[in-house]
């Protein structure tokens, strides 16, 4: 297309991180477009996790500029929660709230941080629960459903928020190999709706279905950023060549 | 589980009971003070009981405050500012070091001298147990919201819930589930506590019981009636605290 470039919808420039003595991210830059679905990868300890949960402000990046939906993360409030408000997260050991049955845990954002009546909030959580196949589950508790299942109903619980952009932080980590898939389906489906998706993986068949766009990174770097074919098939850097080969070839 | 079924279980109390009867026939006990056969006994008897409804008043008042104020100075203590921590550091070391019974007196005598105010034998105690006792609160309350895993507070954020929705609606149902323990262990240790209010002249068990001593002359019954009213009233909290334990833990698991 020729029209003039659109405006990313997440920005990352030169973005630096620290943990103590530890530098997490080093000088990290990346675009994001709306409807663009990025898949992260890369050996443990290289950023992934710490780059995204930065985009959202779990952690405060010290350096450089994160602009989310047009909203410069500072230090004030204000930038923080309007930030949060256009970015949902799902966590690898899916943090549902415990206490609360499934029900509740998808409409206590809506109630309290969006002032939906709680009618309203339930229809929206049981529109979002048959989203993710599990509609029968909403009267139960997280500690008896399966990880699957409590991973479905997280990810429900942050599409209740109707987030303009979905993290996911290595999603199907913590989960029994027969569960994978499930979720993986699931986060399919909302690729195919249009979300925006940032997808912390090593999944990398759901990569190459589902990613416009991978990023490699290694110790703190972004080294390397393709659309998938190039990616899996002729990656440029050494880095990335091993990478690879570890991971597909187990 | 009823609460009838728990309270059958408190075996201990028949128990003593009998040890005591048994032990009674012998020749140095004289039950007539609180027979209820007799009318002086009967009346000193009601005389002891009736302080029953001044030391659960006492305590129950002193402990619902003491849980407010430790709730308060527990959430600095988990801030992530510098100050504020050193606020809950500062108010746990002080009150904790300072004895009930010194609180008790300090209360009562100087703090209307102080504030220029009157201060009734009840406030007083249940300020002086209130406080002393909110130190242990805040500690408690301070271990309870720390042991709950970030991802909570994580998942809470990215939900958009506010500081003060996500305590109230995420972490602090969490953690009073499980501190509920050492809640009623205070709860426990407050009504016991609530014995040293008699030295300022508060009408509660142990003060009716040492004015019927000076009467009486028979301490040996009536402290012994004294040790029951304190067991029996401990035992039913104890009862009615894991009774609610496990009323709470049934929707988590």
């Amino acid at each position: 297309m020729a029209s003039a470039e659109p405006e990313p919808v997440i920005r990352l420039e030169e973005v630096d991180k620290w943990f103590g003595d530890f530098q997490a991210l080093k000088g990290v830059s990346l675009d994001v477009d709306s409807g663009e679905k990025v898949v992260v990868c890369g050996p443990s300890g290289s950023g992934k996790s710490t780059m995204i949960r930065c985009v959202n402000r779990l952690e405060r990046h010290e350096k450089g500029r994160i602009v989310v939906a047009g909203i410069e993360l500072r230090d004030s409030r204000e930038s923080v929660l309007a930030v949060r408000e256009n970015v949902g997260m799902v966590f690898q050991q899916f943090n549902l709230f415990p206490h609360l049955t499934v029900l509740d845990n998808l409409t206590l954002g809506p109630i309290r941080a969006r002032g939906l009546s709680r009618a309203e909030a339930v229809e929206r959580a049981e529109h979002y629960l048959d989203r993710v196949h599990i509609p029968e589950q909403k009267d139960k508790y997280p500690g008896q459903l399966s990880g699957g299942q409590q991973q479905r109903v997280a990810i429900a619980r942050s599409l209740c928020m109707e987030p303009q952009i979905l993290l996911f932080d290595e999603p199907t980590s913590a989960l029994d190999p027969e569960m994978i898939a499930e979720v993986l389906d699931v986060m399919g489906e909302l690729a195919n709706s249009g979300m925006t998706m940032i997808v912390v993986t090593h999944e990398m068949g759901f990569a190459r279905k589902v990613a416009d766009t991978m990023v490699f990174m290694d110790r703190g770097e972004i080294v390397e950023v393709a659309e998938p074919r190039t990616f899996f098939e002729s990656p440029q850097s050494e880095r990335c060549q091993r990478f690879l080969k570890q991971i597909l070839h187990h | 589980m009823p609460f009838s079924r728990l309270l059958a279980r408190a075996r201990p109390v028949p128990v003593v009971l009998l040890a005591l009867l048994l032990g009674g026939c012998s020749a140095n006990w004289g039950w007539y003070v609180v027979s209820p056969t007799t009318t002086n006994g009967l009346n000193n008897l009601k005389f002891l009981l009736g302080g029953l409804q001044y030391t659960i008043t006492l305590s129950l008042t002193a402990i619902a405050i003491s849980i407010v104020i430790g709730l308060l100075v527990a959430l600095p203590g988990i801030s992530s500012h510098r100050g504020l921590r050193a606020f809950n550091r500062v108010y746990v070391e002080i009150v904790r070091a300072v004895p009930i019974l010194v609180l008790i007196l300090w209360v009562y005598y100087g703090l209307p001298q102080m504030a220029g105010i009157a201060i009734s034998v009840f406030w007083a105690g249940v300020i002086a147990l209130a406080l002393s006792d909110s130190a242990f609160q805040a500690e408690i309350f301070r271990a309870g919201i720390q042991s709950i895993a970030r991802g909570q507070y994580e998942a809470a954020h990215s939900i958009s819930l506010s500081y003060r929705d996500t305590m109230r609606f995420v972490i602090l149902p969490q953690a009073i589930r499980r501190i509920l323990p050492a809640l009623g262990n205070q709860l426990v240790y407050m009504l016991k506590m609530s014995s040293l209010v008699s030295v300022i002249g508060m009408q509660e068990l142990t003060r009716r019981a040492n004015e019927l001593v000076v009467t009486e002359y028979r301490p040996l019954e009536i402290y012994t009636i004294l040790v029951l009213e304190y067991l029996v009233l401990i035992l039913i909290v104890s009862a009615g605290v894991r009774w609610l334990e496990r009323r709470m833990q049934t929707d988590e698991r």
